[in-house]
């Protein structure tokens, strides 16, 4: 629920319905989300006690619901259609090489050599 | 003012709920760890998406099954988390074959969704 709201609360950045802008808002969100839930989860792994319910609350509520991977797919193909090849291609792999690489930032801890 | 942020979270609440049973069932489906429930919600929500748009005129309902629902039933985050773990597991083949089934998929069935919504609207 909150998680969502936010993600509409990005969507401010850009007019992604209307086919012939990038879509930002949804871009900002799912990169950002994916760096805070691989964050989220070295720390957690880093307690000793461990409330699962919170865990469950913030990575599969808040945090998997603050990025979406519908309206990615969905905005891609508009702009496939409205004839913005290469935007559809820049979305797709800011998308897929951004987040990855977003989620890896968070998630590996670079001053223990990459260990979780 | 606040309407839409509140159809947003209305749709939010249950996609999430949603997210959560339908992974919790591929979990106990599929018992070898992969993450069939992410790939799951992601082409589904895809497909329901797509079609939503081919349906849908009005503003409400994009916004509370669009953006709010099926946005919030689909993730992003815990797709490229789960990647990023069987990476860690040394299970690079498996990472980039989900990678690449869920956005190719995810295209594909998205504008599969489209072309049915407005044979549906037509009809």
């Amino acid at each position: 629920m909150f998680g969502s709201i936010l993600r509409y609360s990005f969507s401010f950045f850009n007019d992604s319905f209307k086919g012939d802008s990038f879509p930002f808002g949804t871009l900002i969100a799912n990169i950002l989300g994916a760096f805070l839930l691989g964050y989220f989860t070295r720390k957690m792994r880093q307690k000793k006690q461990l409330n699962q319910n919170l865990i469950l609350f913030i990575s599969t509520g808040l945090l998997g619901s603050f990025t979406t991977f519908s309206a990615l797919s969905l905005e891609t193909v508009i702009l496939f259609q409205s004839g913005a090849y290469f935007y559809a291609f820049l979305y797709v792999m800011i998308s897929m090489i951004g987040g990855l690489a977003a989620a890896s930032i968070g998630y590996f801890d670079i001053r223990r050599g990459g260990k979780v | 003012m606040l309407l839409p942020f509140l159809l947003v979270g209305i749709g939010g609440f249950f996609g999430a709920i949603c997210r959560y049973v339908v992974t919790n069932v591929m979990k106990r489906l599929f018992l070898d760890q992969k993450p069939y429930g992410t790939m799951a919600v992601n082409l589904s929500g895809s497909f329901l998406l797509g079609l939503l748009f081919g349906l849908s005129e009005s503003n409400e309902y994009n916004l509370l099954l669009g953006t709010g629902f099926l946005g919030a039933y689909t993730t992003f985050s815990t797709f490229k988390l789960e990647s990023i773990q069987l990476f860690e597991k040394k299970e690079k083949n498996t990472a980039i074959l989900f990678s690449l089934l869920t956005y190719s998929g995810g295209i594909v069935l998205t504008t599969i969704g489209i072309i049915g919504g407005k044979i549906i609207k037509g009809a």
